[in-house]
């Protein structure tokens, strides 16, 4: 197991780990480890390779063609660039949330139903009821309830985001990969959602990327700084604000960077 | 660099110096030149719509709709005529429209640009290209003769679902490639598959196109004749399978028409004909409009 | 409750938990791809067919008069086994050249007014006026020409009225919403800056263009225009009304023509043995002609592809 003698349980290891887009490095000797019910937050740049870093463990960037990458990457123990995973179950355990606009264009209990859908669920009773348990988690219960048939894109941007949250709670996935989920909300949803995860993260891993060293200091228990495919500097989030290692990380959370 | 523009601006500005006065009375001149263009190319359609549906009206009966012909055409109605092209447009779009989305979504879902999405565009562009007299005589060769599928619906339906397939093709793909990528990328991570993703995801929010594409086909189709009359033959019996042939609205007008069995018939039918294929145009280019209205949310 | 397997949870052979089926799908993915591969293929199979038949059909009268004779013999009379296409090679040409002529500046001019000068809602509104012209069944053009058309034609010269001037009148107005059509999008599709740079040095909307926006746009009003010539060379019924049909070479507007097209559908009905096989020769002809434009137009779209990229300022302000 991935466990370790530590007796921490790490539920993510990047085990030099390299991606890349053709010629284009993304990320370069990845090494990183979170642990189980963890809340990390990777900040940087934009282009910095946050992204890449998420789509790589829910395989979503599978879809784009001269992607390649190299090392090894594990969940939970299992390395996910194994031949035999099946990445429609594996992305049913590794959620993502994405920048808006980000619901599908049908209604808002389609949109929370879609994963247990495609995963095979029939059963209206069962649906109903993972609907409200997943928008119940993600804050939206009592705002929507009287609204499931409407469409998801009359919702608010924060609405939306927590919406996408609840969409991936319905799979009951490990972990919860979230790219840029606040980036165009106004600063009251943005304080929700960094709530909610929070709250979420007492029951999932959580993997937050943002460019904004503020939203790091706030929600992060720790934080992974990241600068052109490389991660600089790891460190808990107070020490990473008030005594960084790396003048690069100075540079970033000072806003003279990015 | 963008040399040629700054090169052109430059020259505009030289005369701008000169006589602005002329310049504007240019300017209206030829805004009056291009809109007269435009008022003659309407006035034809206004034209050739007002010049049949005058003759043609009156004849439009209910019961020019309903009955069979009597005496090759000379009284009666079209109802055999309207029952063939019904059944063979729908026949067509049956065939051609699951051919053409399914190609659309190959390639636009299940292939990355290389040589065999460059050998599928190929065939549909030249398909496209292909005049419908030839589609015709191939139908006749390899549906009539060769699979011995005779004049019929079959076979006429066939032809005209390999003609309207190109239109079909590109439409969808259109359409398809209109739905935002999000969509695509929060389908997969909720751990729906490709197939999943395409059924549950993209064609629906590219039905408006698909449906406007198929329209536009159908329209075509139900004014064919070239193609229509080497395959489904001109019989003016009622059918009574796919293996019947059929005389359609166009082919039917043409016979009357040009062997003069009656100039009244031959009007009420091109009536029938010009008004179904206007409202289809009509209707597809209303989808079109609403279509692009919402594009806008993306 | 949850949506996925339990024990090692993301292996495809581990067993499921009663509602999640997820066994095969990989499986299921790959028998998908084929299916539609095979029908991604219909396109380009049909197209194989047909060549393969027409040629079939058509190649062994080529062989027995000759390509040569076939190709360029003046005479086309079956009852003496004469099959020369000439007189329709040069119909086909006459009455595609005439309409374009007519139809080309109309149309174009039509695009100008509708992309550039009318109010954008009036635009829209009236190009799907233009539109609607195309919609009209080809048998309704040929007989609204052969009732209104030839009989003034008669009256004015004389003549029979059934001629390359009819046809080509007709052909012009089908042709024109196909090459409105494209002209418009390829206007639509030059940037905005090109005319406000124009603007921003004092110049009218008529000199941005004349100078800027046409010169922009031409590539895409070719290949309009190409499309009109394929939809003029192919055009059968329509022509086959009003053209008078005489197999000879025409010399002036108002002899009557006949074309590669409505000779194939006028003697089809009939004709059987070396007759039908030289009729489908015939279409071998159009066949290659049409193929011609086809890669006439790919040409025309790469160089097109070209220009557009020299053409195009990268600061996208045209120099403003």
């Amino acid at each position: 197991m991935q466990g370790g003698g530590d007796g921490v349980f790490r539920m993510i290891r990047y085990s030099d780990f390299n991606y890349s887009y053709g010629a284009v490095c993304a990320l370069r000797s990845l090494n990183l480890e979170i642990g189980k019910n963890e809340l990390f937050t990777v900040m940087g740049p934009t282009g910095s390779g946050k992204t890449t870093m998420l789509r790589c463990l829910n395989r979503l960037n599978d879809v784009v063609p001269s992607g390649r990458h190299s090392g090894s990457l594990y969940l939970d123990g299992v390395d996910v660039y194994d031949p035999r995973v099946d990445v429609t179950v594996l992305r049913r355990r590794v959620g993502m949330v994405f920048a808006l606009p980000a619901v599908l264009p049908t209604s808002i209990f389609e949109n929370v139903a879609y994963g247990p859908r495609r995963a095979g669920e029939r059963s209206k009773a069962a649906l109903s009821e993972t609907v409200e348990r997943s928008l119940t988690a993600a804050a939206l219960w009592e705002e929507v309830k009287d609204r499931l048939g409407e469409r998801a894109e009359t919702l608010s941007g924060g609405q939306q985001q927590r919406l996408a949250l609840a969409r991936v709670l319905a799979l009951g996935p490990d972990v919860i990969l979230l790219d840029e989920p606040t980036s165009g909300l106004d600063p009251i949803s943005t304080l929700r959602i960094e709530d909610l995860l929070r709250e979420l993260s007492r029951q999932y891993t959580i993997v937050l990327a943002t460019h904004n060293p503020q939203q790091a200091a706030r929600v992060g228990s720790r934080v992974g700084f990241l600068m052109l495919g490389e991660l600089v500097e790891v460190a808990e989030a107070g020490d990473m604000f008030t005594r960084p290692r790396d003048p690069r990380t100075e540079a970033f959370v000072s806003g003279r960077l990015g | 660099m963008g040399g040629a523009g700054h090169e052109t601006v430059a020259r505009a500005r030289e005369p701008a110096r000169r006589d602005i006065g002329m310049l504007k009375r240019t300017d209206r001149i030829a805004f009056w030149v291009f809109a007269a263009a435009t008022a003659v190319a309407l006035s034809f359609l206004v034209f050739i719509i007002s010049f049949v549906f005058v003759r043609g009206i009156p004849r439009v009966t209910w019961s020019f709709l309903t009955e069979r012909p009597r005496d090759m055409g000379r009284a009666g109605g079209i109802l055999p005529s309207i029952v063939g092209t019904i059944a063979l447009t729908g026949l067509a779009l049956l065939i051609g429209t699951p051919l053409g989305v399914a190609t659309a979504v190959y390639l636009t879902e299940y292939t990355r640009e290389g040589m065999s999405s460059r050998v599928i565009r190929f065939g549909a562009e030249s398909l496209a290209g292909v005049p419908s007299i030839i589609f015709g005589l191939f139908g006749f060769l390899f549906f009539v003769i060769f699979l011995g599928f005779g004049w019929s619906i079959l076979s006429g339906g066939l032809t005209l679902a390999l003609m309207i397939l190109p239109t079909i093709i590109r439409t969808s793909e259109e359409a398809i490639r209109a739905v935002p990528r999000e969509y695509r990328e929060i389908s997969l991570s909720l751990g729906a598959s490709r197939w999943q993703t395409v059924v549950h995801v993209v064609l629906p929010a590219a039905l408006p196109g698909v449906i406007t594409g198929v329209m536009l086909s159908l329209g075509r189709a139900v004014g064919e004749t070239a193609a229509v009359i080497f395959t489904a033959g001109s019989s003016l019996r009622l059918p009574g399978s796919i293996m019947d042939p059929v005389r359609t609205l166009p082919v039917h007008f043409y016979v009357l028409a040009r062997e003069g069995i009656s100039m009244a018939n031959a009007y009420g039918t091109a009536t029938v004909l010009l008004a179904t294929v206007l409202l289809i145009e009509i209707a597809a280019n209303i989808l079109i409009a609403r279509f692009s209205g919402h594009a806008g949310r993306g | 409750m949850s949506y996925r397997k339990e024990g090692s949870p993301f292996w495809r052979t581990t067993v499921s938990s009663g509602r999640v089926r997820s066994q095969g799908r990989t499986a299921n993915e790959r028998v998908v791809e084929r299916v539609l591969f095979c029908c991604a293929l219909t396109a380009v199979s049909a197209l194989a067919l047909i060549t393969a038949f027409i040629f079939a059909e058509g190649m062994p009268e080529l062989g027995r008069t000759g390509p040569a004779r076939f190709v360029f013999g003046t005479t086309w009379s079956p009852s003496r086994g004469m099959f020369g296409v000439l007189p329709m090679i040069a119909g086909s040409v006459a009455v595609t050249l005439a309409a374009l002529l007519m139809g080309v500046p109309v149309a174009v001019a039509c695009a100008v007014f509708l992309a550039e000068m009318a109010p954008p809602r009036a635009g829209v509104l009236l190009k799907a006026l233009v539109e609607l012209l195309s919609a009209v069944p080809s048998v309704v053009y040929g007989f609204v020409g052969l009732t209104t058309l030839v009989p003034l034609i008669r009256e004015w010269t004389g003549a029979p009225g059934f001629s390359v001037l009819a046809a080509s009148v007709v052909l012009a107005i089908m042709v024109m919403p196909t090459i409105t059509s494209v002209s418009y999008e390829s206007l639509k599709a030059v940037p905005g800056s090109y005319r406000d740079g124009v603007a921003a040095l004092g110049g009218t909307r008529w000199q941005a263009i004349r100078m800027v926006v046409l010169p922009a746009a031409r590539s895409g009003i070719v290949a309009g225009i190409i499309l009109g010539i394929g939809r003029c060379l192919g055009e059968t019924m329509a022509v086959l009304m009003v053209a008078g049909n005489a197999p000879v070479i025409p010399t002036s507007l108002l002899s009557p023509v006949r074309t590669l097209t409505s000779g194939i559908a006028l003697e089809m009905g009939y004709a059987s043995g070396r007759h039908r096989e030289a009729l489908f020769g015939t279409a071998v002809v159009l066949f290659a002609m049409i193929a011609a434009l086809n890669l006439l137009t790919r040409y025309v779209a790469s160089k097109g592809a070209v220009f557009g990229g020299r053409r195009r300022p990268r600061d996208g302000s045209a120099g403003a």
